[in-house]
């Protein structure tokens, strides 16, 4: 019966009743996610860019304290760099086999990543709220 | 994990070199590429957050002409893995699949992500200093 209703299941997970965790694309799903935020929010990124070039601190200060610019940076910040986790993790998970060095990278990059998203969040905060 | 015998996929020397490998490889490329560069990112913003001398060493750092080179490289790569992304955006909706499509969505990756490369410097060229 769940043969005929799933033909995709293996048949040691009808034997066993292990099915889907319905996680199984969570990885993918939010690489794709993040891909979708990031198209405008990258286009919006180059164009400020290019409007700051030459700027002063206040100037560029001036320009990121303005709330819908602190919070668009803030949340190209958190979707960058939760994409470039997720696509590093599949790049070291490709090319690197050695359990021990595989985890390690992972770790690093993992860690790294969300610092480094903290970092950039709080210094938008800080020239936002003038600190 | 246990190693077993099972048969491999052939090396990537047994195919014959195509076109739209490169755009795969570069997608690649570019992702780790710009999860590098996040880091002067990060470095710009804490800068401007730290205060005005810090933000004119950072400015100073990245008008130089090896920091110019690498924000040129940068903006090409960010603008390719967009162009590419988008590309991969229809994949996953199930468009584009054919060979003649594949080729054809290449060529406009390249060639857009070249013209906007040159857009975006030659606006922040023409707005340098008008902040």
């Amino acid at each position: 019966m769940s043969a005929v209703k799933n033909p995709m299941r293996s048949a040691l997970g009808r034997v066993r009743h292990l099915g889907s965790a319905k996680e199984g694309v969570q990885h993918w799903w939010a690489q794709r996610l993040t891909a979708l935020a990031l198209v405008p929010l990258i286009l919006w990124f180059v164009a400020s860019l290019a409007y700051l070039a030459g700027a002063d601190h206040a100037g560029f200060t001036g320009w990121l304290a303005r709330p819908y610019n602190a919070l668009l940076m803030i949340v190209l910040l958190a979707a960058g760099f939760h994409h470039a986790q997720l696509g590093l993790q599949v790049v070291i998970e490709d090319y690197v086999h050695r359990e021990g060095c595989k985890l390690a990278l992972l770790i690093v990059v993992k860690f790294a990543a969300l610092l480094l998203a903290l970092a950039g969040i709080f210094a938008v905060l800080k020239i936002a709220f003038g600190a | 994990m246990a190693k077993t015998a099972r048969p491999l996929s052939p090396h990537l020397q047994i195919y014959s070199w195509k076109f739209t490998m490169l755009l795969s490889i570069l997608h690649r490329a570019t992702g780790i590429a710009l999860a590098g560069g996040t880091l002067l990112l990060v470095y710009w913003l804490s800068a401007a957050a730290s205060g005005a001398a810090a933000f004119a060493d950072a400015q100073g750092i990245i008008g130089s002409w090896f920091g110019l080179l690498v924000l040129f490289g940068f903006s090409y790569a960010l603008f390719f893995h967009l162009c590419n992304g988008i590309r991969h955006l229809f994949w996953d909706a199930g468009y584009g699949f054919d060979l003649g499509t594949a080729w054809a969505s290449a060529l406009v990756t390249i060639v857009v992500s070249a013209a906007l490369t040159v857009i975006a410097w030659l606006a922040g060229i023409s707005f340098m200093g008008g902040l």
